[in-house]
């Protein structure tokens, strides 16, 4: 490739413009600035395309550009074919539309707080007709279970919720275990080191291990449901379900909502044990009570069963808001990539959000029962 | 019909293979999608593709174009083998070449005018305002009005798409342009007027086309040669002419079936 280059011969015959090296795309650089400056709004008469390399339609484009007239079709006897890029590209109608004007920095900023606000109660709008819908779609699987999906249904529970009891047997096994530490280290301190039995017990089995099941299923399923059901819609799968009249509410949320019904629940069992497991192993280590020791203090502990009660009403309820908002969220996909991305990143906040949330209720309500 | 006329044509005195494929193999687990395959792709020529559902067309052009490693044979373009070459080979051939993909592909997180732009911006150092002008003059030329020019793809139709697409391909001035099936999805006015588009660039330009297409009309309106895959391999190239008279039974179907006759009549 040889760069771009021209000189200009301004003899009696009128303007000379001889032209050498690549006019193209990659050989023109700044040339273009150049010849637009050196020819100050003339045209040249004759060109001389002797030492003229490859010609491209940027090239084109230059000349175009920089001569005041039209060049005559005549001036490219020598080379017919860049002739015709430069007729072609003298056609075209070249207009350039400015970008809608953006708002000052100061408006828009205001203008971004007011947008959210009213998202905010468009988005509490939707939510809740989402909701009914989804009450209408439950009634009617209810009333008419030989039409529930039950492959859908158990593959959604085996990949939404077998698949998560590794991480979540893990997760709250550590959980347990520094709530050991914590409560040892403080408790021996006073004299009360074999309450840190009961500070396990109570807390994992009444709040941490729902809570942290929860979260990690919100950001595990909440986040695929958004996207698978978010890809569904950019694939129009969603419109052919509806043409076809199969209801997406049945064949797509009852399962996913019946799936995490059901391994919620369990896996918030698993997480109890795993993070009694781990409040065990570390007391045993500080503390020196052993196994036998542990769980006889768990057994004993006064409305050990209701603790376990209160947590076990909890995780239907936060099964409903992970599974109700990763479906919801999905279904509000657009055509483009970045809602769908806009749209997974609101189902996880907005799920871990409601749970901890509802969880903050759930406390104050069980404070009054008395529970 | 016109001869297609290139820049150099005085230069070369035989044909130049600007693609050349020899005993191409691809396969996916155990089923064989290519074997054998042979096909040369001529400078200046508009080569139309063409093969049943599922014969290889699409995963041939990923090949060609290093979306997907061949299982074996080779694939030179412009002269570089492209299973051996060098990172420059690599860019010279990403710099030369421009495709448009069947959807259109365009980048949603751009506007049309920044989707032109973008192989622009990438190759070449230019000044940005020539970047502005050049990508305006692309979306001219694929047959947009300015006013698409800051919209986002999501808010395009199917056909603008393509045509936005087809804009990004040319805006580096390719030697080759690859088209996958670019008149599908198109209404039959937007076809043609497609179809007389590529035509008049590749006349104008000198491009050489490598075209996957369904669409007899456009086969008959400006492919210089058809390639037709059957059997694993490429069976025939030719003019559209010649493959008419041909003994093999798919093309015999696929020409002279009752659409096919329907384009010959419109041709």
């Amino acid at each position: 490739m040889v760069s771009a280059d021209f000189q200009i011969e301004d003899g009696e015959g009128g303007l000379v413009l001889h032209l050498s090296g690549d006019w193209t795309t990659a050989g023109l650089g700044r040339t273009t600035r150049r010849l637009a400056t050196a020819l100050k709004d003339r045209t040249p008469t004759r060109l001389d395309l002797n030492e003229l390399g490859r010609f491209d339609t940027a090239g084109a484009l230059s000349l175009v550009q920089a001569s005041a007239e039209v060049l005559p079709a005549a001036v490219w006897a020598a080379r017919p074919e860049a002739g015709r890029i430069y007729a072609m590209v003298e056609r075209l109608e070249r207009e350039s539309v400015e970008p809608r004007k953006r708002a000052d920095a100061f408006t828009r900023s205001f203008a971004k707080v007011g947008r959210g606000i009213e998202d905010i109660g468009h988005e509490a709008v939707m939510s809740l007709a989402f909701l009914g819908r989804l009450m209408v779609a439950a009634g009617a699987a209810l009333s008419n279970p030989g039409r529930i999906r039950w492959p859908a249904w158990f593959s959604q529970a085996e990949r939404s919720g077998l698949d998560a009891l590794p991480i979540i047997a893990t997760t709250n096994f550590f959980v347990g275990a520094v709530i050991a530490f914590l409560g040892a280290d403080l408790l021996t301190q006073f004299g009360a080191g074999v309450f840190t039995v009961q500070l396990i017990g109570v807390s994992v089995l009444r709040e941490f291990a729902v809570v942290i099941t929860a979260v990690l299923l919100a950001g595990r399923s909440a986040s695929s449901f958004a996207a698978e059901i978010g890809a569904m819609r950019m694939n129009q799968e969603i419109d052919a379900m509806q043409v076809m009249g199969v209801n997406p509410f049945q064949a797509l949320v009852i399962p996913r909502l019946a799936a995490m019904l059901l391994m919620l629940p369990i896996l918030t069992f698993v997480g109890m044990v795993s993070g009694l497991f781990g409040g065990m192993l570390v007391t045993w280590a500080q503390l020196d009570l052993g196994p036998a020791f542990f769980i006889q203090r768990i057994a004993d502990t006064p409305d050990v069963g209701t603790h376990m009660g209160v947590a076990m009403i909890k995780a239907p309820v936060f099964a409903i808001v992970v599974a109700a908002i990763g479906c919801r969220q999905g279904m509000s996909v657009e055509g483009d990539v970045e809602s769908l991305g806009r749209r997974v990143t609101a189902a996880v906040v907005q799920a871990i959000f409601a749970i901890i949330l509802l969880d903050a209720v759930f406390a104050l309500i069980f404070l009054e029962l008395n529970w | 019909m016109t001869a297609p006329i290139h820049p150099f044509a005085h230069v070369e005195a035989e044909p130049e293979v600007l693609i050349q494929v020899r005993g191409l193999l691809s396969q996916f687990g155990d089923r064989v999608i290519h074997e054998n395959l042979d096909l040369d792709v001529v400078k200046g020529e508009v080569l139309g593709i063409v093969g049943g559902s599922g014969s290889g067309k699409t995963v041939l052009l990923n090949t060609i174009l290093g979306l997907k490693e061949p299982d074996g044979g080779t694939i030179r373009i412009f002269d570089h083998d492209i299973t051996t070459m060098t990172k420059g080979q690599a860019a010279d051939i990403e710099q030369r070449t421009g495709t448009l993909f069947q959807q259109g592909a365009l980048f949603s997180s751009l506007t049309v005018l920044q989707n032109v732009a973008s192989p622009l911006v990438e190759h070449t150092r230019l000044p940005r305002d020539m970047i502005r002008e050049l990508a305006e003059m692309k979306i001219a030329m694929a047959g947009l009005g300015p006013e698409a020019h800051h919209l986002k793809p999501a808010e395009l139709s199917g056909g603008m798409r393509k045509r936005v697409g087809l804009a990004r391909a040319l805006a580096l001035d390719p030697e080759i342009l690859f088209l996958d099936e670019p008149t599908a999805g198109l209404d039959p006015i937007g076809a043609a007027a497609f179809d007389a588009l590529i035509r008049n660039l590749s006349d104008d330009l000198g491009l050489t086309v490598f075209m996957i297409t369904h669409d007899l009309d456009s086969l008959y309106a400006i492919c210089d040669k058809v390639a037709v895959l059957a059997d694993k391999r490429v069976i025939e190239k030719a003019t559209v002419a010649e493959l008419e008279q041909s003994d093999h039974p798919w093309i015999k179907e696929y020409f002279l079936g009752p659409r096919g006759r329907a384009a010959t009549k419109a041709a």
